[in-house]
């Protein structure tokens, strides 16, 4: 049974893809889950598998070429198979590969539902473990929901229900006889909602409309504080000295501090929704990331639960894998707030641009040496760093935003503050 | 209207001016009516009144302020004639805030608490019964008003009807039942849907006092109106009234006035009965018809539906809060007490 | 505290609203001089006159109108059905009138009545006579639905009824009107729209109404002996449902089963799951299981209609099940 490899949609936006490379040649053997190509979407270059077994008989698409989501770019088979009909009916001769972007448009969008659902089935047929189906584990929602918050991995629990299903007694099994496991990277459990919903009071909602009318859509203003670094820099000297593991960079502590302050100010780190305010509960920071096709803003996931040395080495990596392009789309959308960070190329000071339905952004600068006067009278030097804020006027007024930051500059220029 | 009670009724000059005034008021307004629903200002079913005005007006000129009428669907009509404003009617026709009903009853369902228009009713013969209850709700309570019962010739078929005439019969009730006979049950003939053709037997069969009227001649109404309202006031005695009349439009504006049910020359034949036209030549036999009459209350008359219209007009839709208003009220205590 | 029937109960609670307010009146096939089918309103007539007390003919869709009329100009009418399966014949009068009259009058006419009468089956009285009436009734917006399972339930709400402005219908159990249960001597009201907690358990939640609370309890005494702890829901109100009632237990036990009387189709039991996935969902440790009748007209024969009914072993079955007990 041949399957067909479309163009698949791989990301929340794309609507046509382009084949940058294939991976397997015509006649190359292929199992499910086989990188087919390097497909360039919208946001990133992405892998489109296999889902199907055989051999890959067909590639209707030349690399380089762009096509809509769904179309038909190749086919697997067996090696023997009569693969024609897959071909649109038309003879699949070497002009219907060297003109891809005609025949397989024709085929309509059902047709790629089918060639999923086909290409699903032998993933599935083989024997799976007993809770699982697909890949699945079967549990009861309140078992995954109490496995969640225990920390306990469901795929590791035999369940005792119909067909396998994990239920609750067997989390609380697990429970009494392991330990409950908590690896190091792992969030702590949280309660409660991811976020709040504060709707419009008549004063917010005039206030949103005036400001709007007065400058753009997004009525935005800014705030700029200059914030001394002294003690983030001896902090830094002095975890060094412990060894490299331990090195963090000063980009790393404002992350580590914006996440912490927004998580004591959710009035910042919100989303304007334009019939609502989405305060969240949680922190997920965008860090802006220049690539030489453009910005993207990876997202550092409940930044403010995380380490420093986590902040560290998950930014490092985002930022790599951003110029890669190989960021997927989980990994840039999401952000409740977000960062840009210019200093490394010697902007002093500047203003970001916000990214809606966010409602503010911090812009940092280059971190300098100034001159300081004392309080005796003499003069010092010290490390400075300018930090802009642009707000979105309609969810949050000046002193809201000032006192952001506030606890912005308490926190870099109290960096103990941040492992409390 | 105001009932004057008159010794020689065709004597009357200003009798006669009120009952020419409340019919011309119909026919234009429904006539205004078309129009708005050809322009798409009025939506859904809608049924006009044209031909059956006096029935309509004779029989609202006989009752006292705290009577009640209820009806069917074709409503606009009998609802001027008892009063209630062209301008929160013709509202209630565009769904607007300042209707009668707020916007939520549209056409079929005028209602008027405060002239005691208990309300249009789409189900054919499903309002008969209630006509029934409000009436029992009178003699439970002692009152002397009485209710009155439109409903179409069609209505008399159904068991609802003949469920309520038996227990009016049965428990004398103050309440008038009136067959407007126009003919048609939209486009059933009488004789097709009935086994009988007078309607108003099937009243004797219930020991209730039961007449044919002429329907195009408001006198006659309103003495066959006068004597029924008697019957109900002085001895909780019910009557069946079944008035032949003649609807010179479609059943409903979505429907052809004349066609494979009705031929054009029955309609013709039927409009040369025109009720306005046979009260003003009755008006000029009497000697109650005066010069520029006519002219004065016709453009009396323009002026009202025209301000209707611009008032409809100018009235907001409902705002999205009234959705799921009035599903239910909030119980308090003798909010229900019939002042 | 006296110990008295559920028809009783419903016959103090009718006297009671007729002496404090001259409005009410009932009416109905029976209710005076044979004293009620049911006797239900047994020395009514005696005590407030045949205009209060109203034999009407065979005719329920004529008189149910009447009360609707009656209901338009202010007096407060209880209609009585001799049962609901009769009631089909007067349904346009429920659900075109009464439950509509308020909103299609933009808020002029609210209906203040009463639609009673015994729902259910009761024993071999076969197709016609034996159907659980709630679902259609509550499907309706406008109207309010109650279904008493106990004497005291019973009457409290039928006083609540009386005196809403809305109109309500009072689905009374046929098998129920024997029934004896403890009602105080003072004056009490039941609030329209509130379960009660009728047992208190942690292991599996049973939701329910009218006839099949007593099953329900029934359930529970059994499966304590095996140790088993039953949350037992009386809705008591079926339109407006108490949601919270319904979510608050199965958050607290993770399981459900749902009881009713009538079909399985879009009964209301369908509805009562609805509520449980849409605010339970993660809370749920097995898939919610309804009890209900066989999807067939009610049969005659004594055996069949056992098997058609929802009964006590049904109901544990579906709670072993739902507890992962039993298959």
């Amino acid at each position: 049974m041949a399957t067909k490899v479309s163009m698949e949609a791989l990301s929340p936006t794309m609507e046509e893809g382009r084949l940058v490379k294939w991976l397997k040649n015509e006649g190359d053997a292929v199992k499910s889950g086989d990188v087919l190509a390097e497909v360039e979407t919208d946001k990133a270059v992405m892998e489109l598998v296999a889902r199907g077994e055989g051999v890959l008989r067909k590639r209707l698409v030349n690399e380089g070429d762009a096509v809509p989501v769904g179309t038909l770019v190749g086919v697997i088979g067996s090696a023997s198979e009569d693969i024609t009909a897959l071909l649109g009916g038309s003879a699949a001769s070497s002009a219907a590969v060297s003109a891809p972007s005609v025949a397989p448009a024709v085929a309509p969008a059902a047709g790629t539902a089918a060639a999923a659902k086909t290409a699903a089935a032998p993933a599935a047929a083989p024997a799976a473990a007993p809770a699982t189906t697909g890949g699945r584990t079967v549990a009861s929602p309140l078992a995954r929901r109490l496995a969640s918050d225990a920390g306990v991995d469901l795929q590791r629990i035999a369940g005792s229900g119909p067909g396998g299903r994990v239920v609750k007694r067997d989390i609380e099994a697990a429970m009494t006889s392991q330990p409950t496991q908590s690896s190091a990277n792992s969030t702590p459990a949280r309660t409660g909602s991811d976020f709040t919903d504060i709707p419009l009071t008549q004063i917010r909602k005039t206030i949103a409309r005036r400001l709007a009318e007065s400058i753009g859509p997004i009525p935005t203003f800014y705030l700029t504080v200059e914030i001394d670094l002294s003690r983030a820099a001896e902090m830094r000297a002095a975890v060094a000295e412990l060894g490299d593991e331990f090195k963090v960079s000063f980009n790393d502590i404002i992350l580590k501090a914006t996440a912490t302050a927004l998580s004591q100010h959710p009035e910042v780190n919100a989303h304007w929704l334009g019939d609502s305010i989405r305060q969240f509960n949680r922190v997920h920071l965008g860090m802006a990331v220049a690539t030489d096709d453009g910005l993207i803003v990876p997202v550092i996931f409940d930044a403010d639960q995380k380490r420093l040395s986590e902040i560290s080495a998950e930014s490092r990596s985002l930022a790599k894998r951003a110029r890669e392009r190989k960021l997927t789309p989980a990994e840039y959308t999401g952000s409740t707030c977000s960062v840009s960070n210019l200093g490394m190329m010697q902007i002093d000071q500047f203003t970001a641009i916000i990214n809606p339905p966010e409602c503010g952004i911090l812009a940092i600068g280059a971190i300098e040496d100034k001159v300081v006067a004392e309080a005796d009278g003499g003069f010092t030097v010290r490390k400075k760093v300018k930090i802009t804020m642009s707000c979105d006027h309609r969810a949050i007024d000046g002193a809201v935003g000032a006192r952001f930051l506030q606890t912005l500059r308490r926190m870099i220029e109290n960096p103990l503050m941040l492992v409390y | 209207m105001a009932s004057k009670k008159k010794s020689d009724p065709s004597g009357d000059a200003t009798l006669h001016r009120e009952l020419l005034h409340s019919m011309i008021l119909q026919r234009r307004f429904e006539e205004k009516v078309a129009e708005a629903y050809a322009l798409g200002k009025i939506g859904g079913f809608c049924h006009l009144y044209i031909g059956q005005e006096a029935v309509g007006t004779g029989v609202m000129s006989e009752l006292r302020h705290d009577d009640y009428v209820i009806t069917t669907y074709r409503d606009h009509g009998q609802a001027l004639a008892r009063g209630m404003s062209a301008r929160s009617v013709m509202a209630e026709l565009f769904g607007r805030i300042d209707g009668c009903s707020r916007g939520k009853g549209g056409s079929m369902h005028l209602f008027d608490r405060s002239v005691g228009f208990l309300g249009g009713h789409g189900i054919v013969g499903g309002h008969v019964p209630i006509a029934t209850g409000v009436a029992f709700a009178i003699k439970y309570r002692g009152g002397d008003q009485c209710i009155v019962c439109f409903m179409g010739e069609a209505a008399v078929n159904n068991g609802a009807f003949h469920e309520s005439l038996n227990m009016a019969g049965l428990w004398k009730l103050p309440v008038v039942y009136v067959i407007e006979n126009n003919r048609y049950g939209m486009g059933t003939a009488m004789n097709r849907a009935s086994s009988i053709a007078e309607m108003y037997k099937r009243g004797e069969t219930y020991s209730i006092h039961s007449e044919e009227v002429d329907g195009q001649d408001v006198f006659a109404v309103r003495e066959a109106m006068s004597a029924a309202v008697a019957r109900a006031r002085k001895n909780y005695e019910p009557t069946l009234l079944e008035i032949k009349t003649y609807r010179f439009m479609g059943h409903s504006m979505s429907d052809a006035v004349s066609g494979t049910y009705r031929s054009k020359a029955e309609l013709e034949e039927y409009m040369k009965r025109d009720p306005i036209n046979l009260l003003k030549a009755k008006m000029t036999a009497d000697g109650t018809m005066r010069e520029n009459l006519v002219a004065e209350i016709e453009q009396e008359i323009a002026a009202t539906v025209q301000d209707s219209w611009d008032y409809a007009d100018a009235s907001p839709e409902p705002p999205i809060e009234a959705l799921y208003e009035d599903v239910l009220v909030e119980t308090t205590s003798d909010t229900t007490q019939e002042g | 505290m006296p110990i008295i029937t559920y028809r009783d109960a419903l016959n103090q609670a009718l006297r009671e609203e007729m002496h404090k307010d001259d409005r009410v009146f009932l009416m109905g096939e029976e209710v005076g001089v044979y004293n009620g089918a049911y006797k239900v309103s047994k020395g009514l007539l005696e005590e407030f006159g045949e205009m209060r007390v109203v034999d009407t003919p065979i005719t329920e869709l004529g008189f149910a109108g009447v009360g609707v009329g009656a209901a338009m100009v202010g007096l407060r009418p209880v209609v009585e059905f001799m049962t609901w399966n009769f009631a089909l014949l007067a349904i346009d009068q429920v659900v075109n009138a009464a439950a509509k009259m308020l909103y299609m009058s933009g808020g002029q006419f609210p209906m203040p009545m009463v639609f009673r009468g015994p729902n259910g089956a009761a024993l071999q009285l076969s197709a016609q006579h034996s159907q659980a009436w709630e679902s259609w009734l509550a499907h309706i917006p406008g109207l309010k639905v109650v279904t008493p399972g106990t004497p005291y339930d019973a009457k409290g709400l039928l006083k609540s009824a009386i005196r809403d402005d809305n109109p309500v219908i009072v689905l009374e159990g046929e098998m129920l009107y024997n029934t004896k249960g403890e009602v105080p001597e003072e004056e009490y009201l039941i609030p329209l729209g509130k379960a009660e907690l009728k047992r208190e358990g942690s292991d599996c939640s049973i939701i329910t109404s009218g006839k099949m609370v007593l099953v329900a309890m029934q359930a529970a005494d059994t499966l304590a002996k095996e140790g088993i702890k039953i949350d037992v829901v009386d809705l008591r109100t079926i339109r407006p449902m108490d949601v919270e009632a319904i979510t608050t237990s199965v958050k607290k036990t993770n399981r459900a089963v749902v009881l009713e009387e009538g079909w399985e189709i879009c009964g209301i039991g369908a509805q009562v799951v609805d509520y449980i996935q849409r605010d339970c969902f993660d809370h749920l440790d097995a898939p919610v299981i309804r009890v209900h009748q066989a999807d067939v007209p009610m049969p005659y024969a004594k055996m069949l209609e056992r098997a058609a009914k929802p009964d006590l072993a049904k109901t544990i079955a579906a709670v072993k099940k739902v507890m992962y007990l039993e298959a």
